[in-house]
């Protein structure tokens, strides 16, 4: 016992029961502990850490250098661009088509006012603690009628109040907004529900659930694509046109819907059994139960897979080219097809990347911020 | 020790049945876990179901609020029997609390929620009268000052606590505890124990499953000896404890008192 005392304490000895709090020892904590722990803790370490710094020399000037400090800003046209770096020009004067597609000129307005109020719609859903969140929350249940007539327009014609804009028009991230946040807004209650359904105890509705999300699980999304443009047509009766983005929409939610009920079930299942019996046997009925018990621990639990499928989602959407929707890459691919711009492919795809790397990060620390936010402490 | 609880019998009151289970029976697909338990749990008395695990004691007092289904024979709570039929499943289970052996609190939930959230969306209870009704219970079990803190933050004990002030939160008629202290160190078993002590002295209804044998002389009116499925035996504490007539009984105890 008195060894442990003095290994503790060198050079000082205290009474039992009297012994302070000392700092540590110098060199184990700050900025200097941390190098020391962390990047040169040992030889192989050390070689990786100079290793590591050796390759960001190397890179990281020339990229900035493409990226800016050789870059061309503006331009009429590739011809334009005269120096070793980015031709950003094209960015600059094709904007608009990387934001809204073919969506007329005239009528931007109301994508902005539509963007503004897709923006007041998800900050109540994100955050509980914001001021008039009560009316905000009554925006976001309109959200989906205000924002298809602000969009879709009223009607055609001189009295028209907003005229229509065909989807066909709609393009860029304005097509990828519209797909995606439809996509992860239907596919969470239906994943629940499908969820639900699977672990039910109903032998028809448990077998419907699991045809369901095994068959759609199976096929790649371009065959879901391709099968409602293409297929869904041929089964409707003459004349009845079926919008080819509300077809879209449709199978993209669908498809998410079956993953997120799979990651669904794997946070069901984490529940441990009591928890259902102390919430029966208080007499809550299943749906209650689900609603205030099982299903805010068990989505918790699971907000990483959630995410996961919503990033997934989000950047599948590219997908919809294929059956001849402009959505952001669509346009990306497009726009360098143009002579005045052709071949710059390594700007266009960067844009891109940058867009769908922002809205993607973005949900990503949404996510942590979540999971820290609603931890309660208790460990399981 | 022996007699801490002043027994009192109001004359209407104590004869009145809380619980009935006649002739029943219950299998876990082909094994036989329940046979032919017949019990008649008199209002306000205090029982102590013991036996070895496996024994189905727990799964006897789950089938009282169909937690488990019984597959033959009676079961009539409050003058309601146990069928099929939920609106009955519903009705005796706002009338019977249980507690767990893992407490099964919502962790998602602070102490108080845990507390409110059944007589809010069960019994319909406004929101602030439940918070009065909640705080005066879980002043009971003695831990108001937790109210605001998450299960996951407190003891064992202290959960075990707050589990039973839960219970007690619906106005229960009757009390289930499913050994309530098994999961929990010997100080916090105690804590735990008091607390049922002073509810029985309320006079509620309880049924407890637990090898708390001082518990069971101090306060049960009536102790239970479950083997394989089977009451052996039940008696009076001072009788069962000092002259076990079966031998399974006698095995048993000299076991769980021999340390």
């Amino acid at each position: 016992m008195s060894d442990i005392t003095q290994s503790n304490a060198p050079g000082q000895h205290y009474p039992p029961g009297e012994h302070p709090d000392l700092p540590p020892p110098p060199g184990t904590v700050g900025a200097i502990g941390w190098l020391r722990n962390n990047l040169f803790s040992s030889i192989p370490n050390t070689i990786l850490t100079l290793l590591a710094i050796y390759f960001l020399v190397v890179s990281i000037p020339p990229v900035l250098d493409w990226v800016y400090f050789e870059a061309d800003f503006e331009g009429a046209s590739r011809t334009d661009c005269t120096s070793a770096g980015a031709c950003w020009a094209l960015i600059d004067v094709r904007l608009k088509q990387y934001l809204f597609g073919l969506y007329p000129s005239d009528e931007l307005w109301r994508v902005y006012v539509a963007g503004l109020v897709l923006a007041l719609a998800v900050l109540p859903v994100l955050f509980d603690k914001i001021p008039f969140r009560k009316i905000l929350l009554v925006n976001t249940l309109l959200l989906p009628i205000t924002g298809f007539y602000l969009l879709s327009g009223t009607g055609s014609g001189p009295d028209a109040w907003l005229t229509t804009v065909e989807t066909p028009q709609w393009g860029g991230l304005l097509l990828t907004l519209v797909i995606g946040v439809t996509g992860i807004v239907a596919s969470l209650p239906i994943g629940v529900a499908l969820a639900l359904g699977r672990r039910s105890n109903m032998p028809v509705v448990r077998a419907m659930c699991v045809t369901f999300i095994e068959f759609v699980r199976g096929v790649p999304l371009i065959t879901i694509l391709f099968m409602s443009s293409v297929m869904v047509p041929l089964f409707l009766p003459e004349g009845v046109n079926f919008d080819k983005l509300l077809r879209c929409l449709i199978g993209v939610s669908l498809f998410s819907a079956a993953y997120m009920a799979e990651v669904i079930r794997g946070g069901l299942q984490a529940i441990p059994k009591g928890q259902y019996e102390a919430a029966s046997a208080m007499g809550l009925s299943f749906w209650k139960m689900m609603y205030l018990i099982i299903l805010p621990q068990a989505l918790r639990i699971v907000i990483p897979g959630i995410v996961n499928t919503f990033i997934g989602l989000f950047k599948d959407t590219s997908l919809v080219l294929i059956i001849g929707l402009f959505d952001l890459l669509g346009i990306a691919k497009t726009v360098i097809t143009d002579a005045n711009w052709i071949g710059l492919s390594h700007e266009s795809y960067a844009f891109v990347a940058v867009i769908y790397w922002v809205f993607c990060f973005g949900m990503s620390r949404y996510s942590i911020w979540l999971e820290a936010k609603l931890h309660t402490g208790h460990k399981r | 020790m022996s007699d801490a609880v002043q027994r009192v019998s109001t004359p209407g009151v104590s004869d009145e049945v809380a619980i009935q289970i006649i002739g029943m029976h219950k299998w876990y697909g082909q094994f036989h876990v329940l046979k032919d338990i017949n019990l008649t749990v008199r209002r306000g008395e205090r029982i102590v179901v013991c036996g070895p695990s496996g024994s189905g004691k727990s799964t006897m007092i789950r089938c009282i609020n169909r937690l488990e289904e019984h597959q033959q024979g009676q079961i009539i709570v409050d003058d309601i029997e146990l069928t099929g039929n939920l609106k009955n499943i519903d009705a005796i289970r706002r009338e019977v609390g249980m507690c767990f052996q893992h407490f099964n609190l919502f962790p998602h939930l602070t102490v108080l929620e845990n507390c409110t959230l059944a007589p809010i969306w069960v019994r319909k209870v406004p929101k602030a009268q439940a918070e009065e009704i909640a705080m005066e219970f879980l002043n009971k079990v003695r831990i108001p000052e937790q109210a605001a803190k998450y299960p996951g933050q407190l003891s064992g004990g202290q959960q075990q606590r707050v589990a039973i002030a839960r219970s007690l939160c619906m106005s229960p008629r009757i009390m289930l505890f499913d050994e309530p202290t098994s999961a929990l160190d010997p100080e916090m078993i105690a804590e735990v124990l008091e607390v049922m002590v002073n509810l029985a002295e309320t006079g509620m209804t309880m049924i407890c499953v637990t090898h708390e044998m001082g518990f069971a002389r101090k306060v049960a009116d009536r102790v239970i000896f479950m083997d394989g499925g089977e009451i052996i035996e039940q008696n009076e504490p001072e009788e069962f404890f000092n002259n076990p007539q079966s031998e399974r009984t006698q095995q048993f105890l000299s076991q769980i008192l021999a340390h």
